[in-house]
C-alpha cells in the first residue's frame, strides 16, 4: 500500500508555557530570516545588518538610551492592550488614544492656571482621562449598538490625528513658533525630568513598570480580572453567570485607553516638550504596541520584555538609516513580518505537528 | 459471501494506548471488526470510544499499539490517509460549510473536474446514484444551512461514500435525530452493510445496540470490558458491563409532600430570539418539595421559560414571584443570589467556560462572595478547597482541579455544573434537559441528585423532552404547546396518551374527552 502522507497533525489538549515560549521564539526567528531577504535585496549582508541593529541599539550608552526611550510608550500602550484583548475587545486604537492623552496634557501644560508643583501630576491625570474617554467612544458604540470594535477603534485614530493637526495649526498654534505648526514650548514646570544625558523621562518609565505589575495582579488575582476572563472566554457564560459584558468592556477600555493616554503625556512632556505634528509625536507606537501585546500573549507582565524587544527594533531602525543608508520604513517591514509570523504560529499552539518517519 | 469476506477482519486494533495529560483515554484496547458487519462501540461518556475512532481516522496518533487493515499493518497519519484506506467518519458535530451547497460540500477538498473547474454534471450524477441506492435523498443544490439536522447527516454520509469509503465510522449519529429520522438512518445503514460495507457505530444507548448491531464491544474507562455477539446478550448485561455495576432502571422515589409555594408565575409573556412570541400568558406555581415537569415538543416555549425565570431573557408581560420577592426582569445575578439554580439547556456553550479550569468554573457564580473573594482579591485557597470537596462529593472524574473544563466528558461537565448550582442550597432549581446526551450511569446519578434536592426542600422545574424522565421524576406535569399551558396533571394520574395529545395542542379538557 502507498504511504499517503508523513506529516502528522494532532489537536493539543493542553498548552504548556514552554510550548508558548518556544513557538513565539521560533516565530521571531522565522521573521528575522524573512527580514534578511529584504536586507539581501538592498545588497546588505543580513548578518551584518542584524549585528549593527543589536550593537546600535544595545552596544552603547546612546543606543541603550534610545532603546529605552522607544520602550516607554510601547510598554504603557502594550499593557493597556493586553487588558482589552483579554476581554476580546480588539482595541486597534491605542495610537489615537495616545494622541488624545498628549493633547489633554498639552492643554493643561499651556493653558490652565494652577500651582506649578501640581502641573505635572495634573497633566498625567488629564492625559489618562483624555485617552480613556477617547477609548470609551468605541466601547460604548460596541456595547450599545454592536458596532465592530476593530473598525471603530482604527478609524478614531485618524480622527484623533486630525483633531491634533487642527489644534496645532489653529487655536493652539504657538505665537513663538514662527509660523511652524507647533504649540509654544511647555513651561519648565510642565517638562518631565530626564536621566541626565539621555532622553529617558524616567517618571513615565516607572509608571509603565508599575502599570504592568498592577495590571497583572488585576487581571489574574482579582474578581474583576475573573470577570474579564469569563467575558473574553465565553460571553454566553458571562450572561448566564450574571456578569455584565457591557460593564466589563467599558472598564477594560477605560484602562486600556488611559494607559495609552499616559504614553502620550510622556512623549509630549518628556521628549518633545510641546505639541507637534501627530506623526512626529508618535512614531506609530500605538500600532506597534498591538504586536507587543500579542507577543506577550496578553500577559501584562510579559509586556515588560516584549516592549524592550520592540524598543530594540525601533532604535535599530535609526541605525539602519544612519549606518546603512536604508529607509527607516524597513522597521515597519520588520514589525509586519513579526506579527505575520506570530499570528501564523498560533496554529502550532493549537495543534501538535510531528513528522512520522516512514516505516517499511 | 464473496472475496470481501476474506479471512482478515476489516479493521483490527491491537493494544492501542492513548494518553492525554492526566488520563489514559485508551488503555491497551483490542478491537476486531469483521467485514460487512455493524459493530457497536458501547460505553459511557469519557470511556474512550471517540478517541479510539479518532485514532482509526488519523486524527490522533496512538502512543502504542498497531492498526491492521485487511490484515496489513498500517499507519494512519491523517484523515486524508484514512480516506485513502477507504475509512470514512461521520462526526457527532458535523463538518460542513453552511453557506455552500450540498454538492459543493461533498466535493470540497477533492481533486475533481478539469483544472480549477468543477464538473457539476458528473458530480450530481454520482451523488444522485448514491442517494437513491442508500435512501439518502437530499437536494444536491440546496445550501447546507437550509437543511434539517437529519438531512445534514445524510450529506456527511454521502461525503464519505462519495470518497469510496468501505468502512464507515458513525459517532453517536442518533443523538441529534428525531425518532423518524433514526428509523431512516437505520434503514440506510442496513442497506450499506448488505452492499458489503463495514460500519462502526459509537453509542451509549442500549436500545440502539440491540436494534442495529451484529457485534458489540463495551469500553469502560478506556479499556475493553467485553466483545459479544449482540444476539447472545441483553440490555441488562450490557448495562452492567458498561457501568461496572447493576443499573437500577427505576429510581426509588418517595411520594412527595409539597410544602409552601416557592414560585408563582402569572400571565408570563416573552419573545424568542427572532422577536416572535414564545410564551403567551403562562401561569403556574412550583412548591417546595415538588418537581414540576414541563413536557412539550421542543420549541414550544420551554427554553424561553427557563431563561425568563433565571434572568437571561426579558419578560414582555406578566410576573414571576419567588418567596423572597418579585424576580420579574431582575438580573441573572440577582436571581441567582435569591436562591435560584439554573441548569441550562446548552450546558457547555452557556453553562461553562471551556478554557477555564474546574476550580474556576465551580465558582463562576460565587466568585464575588466570601470565602472566594476577600476585598477585591480572589481567594485561591478557598476555591481550591471548594473544588476538592465538589469533585469528591459529585464524583467528577478528573486528575485534578486545574484541568480545563473543555477536557471533561459530558457527564463530568454536568456533574460539575450541578455541584456549582446546588452548592448554595437553592430554593428553586430550573433544570433544562439535565440528562440530555448523558450515559446511563451519569443519568441515574443526575436524576437521583434532583430527587434528593427535592426531598431536602427545593422546588424544581424540570424541563425535558424525555417523557420517561418527566413521568419518572415529576410530582406534577405541565404541558406547553405554542407558548401556552395545555394543562397540568398529577404524575400519579397522568396517562402517556393524554400527555401526548396535550403536546400536540389539545387543552386538557379536550384531551380528557
Amino acid at each position: 500500500m502507498r504511504q499517503p502522507t508523513w506529516l502528522q497533525v494532532e489537536k493539543r489538549t493542553s498548552l504548556s508555557p514552554w510550548v508558548v515560549f518556544g513557538v513565539s521564539f521560533a516565530a521571531i526567528v522565522a521573521a528575522l530570516l524573512a527580514a534578511g531577504i529584504f536586507f539581501k535585496a538592498y545588497g546588505v549582508s543580513p548578518l551584518r545588518a542584524f549585528q549593527l541593529i543589536i550593537t546600535g541599539a544595545l552596544g552603547s550608552k546612546v543606543g541603550l538610551a534610545e532603546t529605552v526611550r522607544r520602550t516607554i510608550p510601547l510598554l504603557l500602550c502594550g499593557v493597556g492592550l493586553t487588558v482589552a484583548f483579554r476581554a476580546l475587545f480588539w482595541n486597534i486604537g491605542a495610537e489615537g488614544q495616545l494622541l488624545m492623552g498628549a493633547m489633554a496634557a498639552a492643554g493643561v501644560a499651556l493653558f490652565v492656571p494652577m500651582p506649578e508643583v501640581l502641573r505635572l501630576p495634573a497633566m498625567f491625570v488629564a492625559g489618562f482621562f483624555g485617552g480613556a474617554l477617547w477609548a470609551l467612544i468605541p466601547a460604548l458604540l460596541k456595547v450599545k449598538l454592536g458596532i465592530n470594535d476593530v473598525i471603530s477603534t482604527l478609524m478614531l485614530n485618524y480622527v484623533a490625528a486630525f483633531v491634533m493637526q487642527y489644534l496645532i495649526q489653529g487655536p493652539w498654534k504657538g505665537p513663538t513658533a514662527r509660523g511652524f505648526a507647533y504649540t509654544d514650548r511647555f513651561p519648565a514646570s510642565a517638562v518631565l525630568p530626564r536621566i541626565p544625558g539621555t532622553p529617558i523621562h524616567w517618571p513615565t518609565l516607572v509608571l509603565g513598570v508599575v502599570a504592568a505589575v498592577l495590571a497583572y495582579v488585576w487581571v489574574t488575582r482579582t474578581r474583576q480580572g475573573f470577570e474579564i476572563r469569563v467575558v473574553g472566554e465565553n460571553p454566553d457564560a458571562a450572561h448566564y453567570a450574571g456578569i455584565s459584558q457591557g460593564k466589563v468592556i467599558l472598564m477594560v477600555m477605560l484602562v486600556s485607553g488611559g494607559l495609552a493616554g499616559l504614553a502620550g503625556v510622556g512623549e509630549a512632556a518628556g521628549i518633545h516638550r510641546m505639541l507637534l505634528a501627530p506623526a512626529k509625536l508618535s512614531l506609530g507606537y500605538g500600532y506597534t504596541a498591538i504586536i507587543v501585546a500579542w507577543l506577550a500573549r496578553r500577559n501584562p507582565l510579559a509586556v515588560i520584555v516584549t516592549s524592550v524587544l520592540f524598543g530594540v527594533i525601533m532604535a535599530g531602525g535609526d541605525v539602519i538609516k544612519v549606518s546603512l543608508g536604508l529607509p527607516f520604513q524597513l522597521v515597519n517591514v520588520f514589525n509586519g513580518l513579526i506579527l505575520f509570523f506570530l499570528i501564523g504560529s498560533e496554529v502550532f499552539m493549537r495543534y501538535k505537528v510531528a513528522i512520522a518517519w516512514r516505516r517499511r | 459471501m464473496t472475496e470481501r469476506h476474506s479471512i482478515h477482519p476489516a479493521v483490527e486494533l491491537r493494544g492501542i494506548v492513548k494518553r492525554f495529560p492526566g488520563v489514559t483515554a485508551n488503555d491497551r484496547v483490542d478491537l476486531i471488526v469483521r467485514r460487512g458487519e455493524i459493530h457497536c462501540l458501547l460505553g459511557e461518556n469519557g470511556a474512550g470510544k471517540t478517541t479510539l475512532m479518532k485514532i482509526l481516522y488519523g486524527l490522533y496518533q496512538p502512543d502504542a499499539g498497531e492498526i491492521y487493515l485487511g490484515g496489513n499493518p498500517t499507519r494512519i497519519a491523517s484523515p486524508k490517509a484514512a480516506l485513502a484506506y477507504r475509512i470514512g467518519m461521520v462526526h457527532q458535530h458535523f463538518h460542513l460549510v453552511p453557506t455552500l451547497t450540498v454538492e459543493e460540500n461533498i466535493v470540497l477538498g477533492l481533486a475533481e473536474g478539469t483544472g480549477p473547474f468543477l464538473n457539476p454534471r458528473k458530480t450530481r450524477r454520482k451523488i444522485a446514484r448514491l442517494a437513491q441506492e442508500y435512501g439518502l435523498e437530499v437536494d444536491a443544490t440546496a445550501k447546507v444551512w437550509q437543511l434539517t439536522v437529519g438531512q445534514q447527516q445524510r450529506v456527511e454520509i454521502l461525503k464519505a461514500l462519495y470518497r469510496d469509503a468501505d468502512t464507515l465510522i458513525m459517532d453517536e449519529p442518533t443523538s441529534v435525530l428525531t425518532p423518524q429520522e433514526v428509523d431512516g438512518l437505520f434503514g440506510t445503514l442496513r442497506t450499506l452493510v448488505n452492499d458489503g460495507l463495514t460500519i462502526i457505530f459509537i453509542t451509549h444507548k442500549l436500545d440502539e445496540v440491540m436494534e442495529i448491531s451484529d457485534q458489540v464491544t463495551v469500553l469502560r474507562k478506556g479499556q475493553v470490558v467485553a466483545t459479544v455477539e449482540t444476539r447472545q446478550t441483553n440490555k441488562a448485561e450490557l448495562a452492567r458491563l458498561m457501568v461496572g455495576r447493576e443499573v437500577v432502571f427505576r429510581l426509588e422515589k418517595r411520594s412527595g409532600q409539597p410544602g409552601d409555594r416557592v414560585l408563582e408565575v402569572r400571565d408570563l409573556h416573552a419573545q424568542n430570539d427572532r422577536g416572535l412570541p414564545a410564551l403567551r400568558g403562562v401561569s403556574f406555581d412550583v412548591r417546595s418539595r415538588e418537581i414540576l415537569g414541563v413536557a412539550g415538543v421542543s420549541g414550544n416555549g420551554q427554553h424561553e421559560l427557563s431563561e425568563v425565570l433565571t434572568g437571561m431573557r426579558r419578560a414582555t408581560r406578566g410576573t414571576a414571584v419567588l418567596e423572597s420577592g418579585d424576580v420579574t426582569n431582575r438580573s441573572a445575578r440577582d436571581i441567582a443570589d435569591l436562591g435560584v439554580a439554573h441548569v441550562p439547556t446548552e450546558r457547555i456553550r452557556v453553562g461553562t467556560v471551556p478554557n477555564m479550569t474546574i476550580r474556576e468554573n465551580l465558582i463562576l457564580k460565587r466568585y464575588r462572595k466570601a470565602p472566594f473573594c476577600r476585598w477585591i482579591f480572589l481567594n485561591e485557597k478557598a476555591a481550591y478547597e471548594n473544588a476538592c470537596d465538589a469533585m469528591k462529593r459529585y464524583e467528577i472524574a478528573a486528575p485534578h482541579d486545574g484541568v480545563a473544563a473543555k477536557n471533561l466528558s459530558g457527564g463530568n461537565i454536568q456533574r460539575m455544573l450541578l455541584a456549582r448550582e446546588l452548592s448554595g442550597k437553592p430554593r428553586l432549581i430550573v433544570a433544562a434537559h439535565p440528562t440530555y446526551g448523558l450515559d446511563v450511569g451519569a443519568t441515574e446519578q443526575v436524576r437521583q441528585v434532583l430527587l434528593d434536592q427535592r426531598d431536602e426542600g427545593a422546588g424544581i422545574l424540570l424541563i425535558s423532552e424525555d417523557l420517561d424522565e418527566i413521568m419518572q421524576l415529576s410530582d406534577r406535569i405541565m404541558v406547553l404547546f405554542s407558548g401556552e399551558v395545555m394543562g397540568v396533571v398529577s404524575a400519579d394520574e397522568a396517562e402517556l396518551e393524554e400527555i401526548g395529545l396535550m403536546m400536540a395542542g389539545s387543552h386538557r379538557r379536550e384531551a380528557m374527552e
